[in-house]
């Protein structure tokens, strides 16, 4: 197809859309690819919206994987991944969050976190299932949730409780067809971590309305206050709970997709299963180096941390200093500071400080009820970069006001 | 010799990286009081712990490109003075750009900076070998310098990054 064509495709009658599945061919692009095309290609941009590590992933995880291939390692593994590395992530989860898991069967490896994502929700899903997800959140729940035919329901959360689930506002979002709750603490975008406090009365109501839970604890190493505390660990919950976790943020691993999921054996040999007929197995590659990155890379992966929570500190000081209100993150590597002072909407703030002021970042309202007013700023970037954005931010804001 | 603090250790390791950034700007970093940094600065520079904030410059860009060289010196010691008073005689050069003391094949290592091979050569020659302790020289030029003090020359890992993701 012509790229005319594909510009026309919605009015021209000839176009192949009507081929398409109507729950595909509904889904909402995603309000992120719009700043994309407006950033890409200037290199005047400062960017606060990119949502990976600035980190290259450690040379000892590159160079365990090269070795990996001057030695053949190229054939398929086994469907849930190779033991050694099943082996490693349990004995992680256990000394890092005491959550205990069989590596025999209660432990999948997936192409990124994103995949456990979907073959958990496509394992659980029938259609009108509604599934409920605290927002603002990560873009990719609810259009996975409705290309499985499930209802997604947005449970807001505020920046007075610093973004926290409270247990109120989940009670008054369940109804009978209510069935997966999705969790992400440490949170993209807000920063919100919930405490071992926190999380009690959640699995209390989780287990009275016999909730299943999909907790997506990717930003578990990256936390600034207390020690992340995994939903799975909650007295009770860990066979009602599909924890997904990977190598991306903690190990600097993005661009690897490297990810798993654990849970109850019945849960995860039904996701091994869609697992197994769509993709056979996560990349061996891509296996060898998570392996090393779990054996040797955790005191690098402790001086990265460290880097983002200087950084926290510039941007949450800086955001205030230039007049926005901001919370104060404990997790993961955003700021998520409130535009509303400007008068301006998330959309308004984002598109104008990229064209006016050249620093891109993301409007809140992209990720869902909730969002809107607040603007996704990452400090995965360096020191440097995140004060030349703050000065610009500052003349900006200040321009806004004599405007 | 006495163990550093932890806010100290913090400041050396962000200096390291920039000897630039500012009380401020540390204090910010590290959730500290600006006047915490700069006292805490005042003593590292005070017990010459900090002993300089030096520029790091990659020579093969200047016109007038510089040689250096590494030469291996063994020496007989001094009796009483063991290697220091050898070794102070050959770092007050002002050639000489580093000194060190090793194990080994070899006694001193020592790198030596001129302006071309003869410069270098003639050093050699001229001061370095006929000290009376010294009993043989090895020297090796430097062809490219990759990395210096954990520092890469010619960055290659650039940002690849896409300029927004989710």
């Amino acid at each position: 197809m012509s790229v005319k064509s594909q510009g026309q495709a919605e009015q021209n009658e000839n176009s192949m859309t009507s081929y398409l599945a109507p729950r595909v061919r509904d889904i909402k692009p995603s309000g992120i690819r719009r700043f994309f095309d407006l950033a890409s290609g200037n290199k005047d941009i400062i960017t606060l919206g990119v949502g990976e590590p600035d980190f290259i992933t450690p040379w000892h995880v590159r160079e365990a994987c090269v070795y990996s291939l001057e030695r053949g390692f190229t054939s398929y593994t086994s469907n849930a991944g190779t033991p050694e590395l099943r082996e490693a992530i349990a004995e992680y989860l256990y000394n890092s969050y005491e959550v205990k898991y069989n590596p025999k069967d209660e432990i999948l490896v997936t192409v990124g976190a994103s995949e456990a994502i979907d073959l958990a929700l496509r394992a659980l899903i029938v259609p009108g299932d509604e599934i409920l997800v605290p927002a603002p959140c990560y873009i990719s729940y609810s259009p996975i949730t409705e290309v499985g035919g499930g209802v997604p329901v947005e449970i807001e959360t505020f920046a007075k409780d610093n973004f926290k689930l409270k247990p109120e506002q989940l009670k008054a979002a369940i109804t009978p067809k209510s069935k997966v709750l999705i969790l992400n603490y440490p949170s993209n975008p807000t920063g919100g971590t919930m405490s071992y406090e926190d999380w009690l009365p959640i699995a209390k109501i989780v287990e009275e309305h016999d909730l299943i839970v999909i907790s997506d604890e990717i930003y578990s190493e990256l936390t600034y206050g207390d020690k992340h505390v995994s939903f799975a660990s909650i007295p009770g919950m860990k066979d009602r709970t599909i924890l997904v976790n990977g190598f991306s943020k903690a190990f600097a691993m993005t661009g690897w997709r490297m990810g798993y999921a654990c849970g109850h054996p019945d849960l995860i040999y039904a996701m091994l299963k869609i697992h197994q007929y769509t993709v056979m197995c996560a990349p061996v590659m891509g296996q060898v180096a998570a392996l090393e990155a779990l054996k040797n890379g955790l005191k690098e992966k402790d001086l990265m941390v460290e880097s983002y929570n200087q950084r926290r500190r510039l941007i949450v000081q800086g955001l205030r200093d230039v007049g926005l209100s901001c919370h104060e993150p404990q997790g993961a590597f955003y700021a998520f500071p409130s535009v509303e002072s400007t008068g301006l909407s998330s959309d308004e703030f984002a598109t104008r400080l990229l064209v006016e002021a050249k620093v891109a970042a993301v409007p809140g309202n992209v990720f869902g009820a909730g969002g809107e007013g607040f603007l996704r700023c990452s400090y995965a970037t360096s020191v440097n970069q995140i004060s030349e954005a703050l000065h610009r931010m500052g003349q900006f804001i200040h321009k806004l006001k004599q405007g | 010799m006495k163990q550093l603090s932890e806010l100290k250790l913090k400041v050396l390791d962000l200096l390291k990286e920039d000897a630039r950034r500012d009380p401020k700007l540390l204090a910010t970093l590290l959730g500290v009081s600006s006047e915490e940094v700069a006292a805490a600065i005042a003593e590292l520079e005070e017990d010459h712990v900090i002993v300089k904030y030096a520029t790091v410059i990659n020579s093969s860009k200047l016109d007038d490109e510089k040689v250096t060289a590494l030469i291996e010196v063994q020496i007989t010691p001094e009796r009483g003075r063991g290697f220091e008073a050898i070794a102070e005689r050959i770092y007050l050069f002002p050639q000489v750009m580093s000194v060190y003391l090793m194990s080994g094949a070899y006694d001193l290592l020592v790198e030596v900076e001129g302006r071309n091979l003869k410069e270098v050569a003639s050093f050699v020659s001229d001061k370095l070998s006929p000290l009376e302790s010294v009993l043989s020289t090895k020297t090796h030029f430097i062809l490219k310098k990759y990395k210096q003090d954990g520092i890469i020359f010619e960055d290659p890992e650039e940002d690849r990054r896409l300029m927004i993701s989710p």
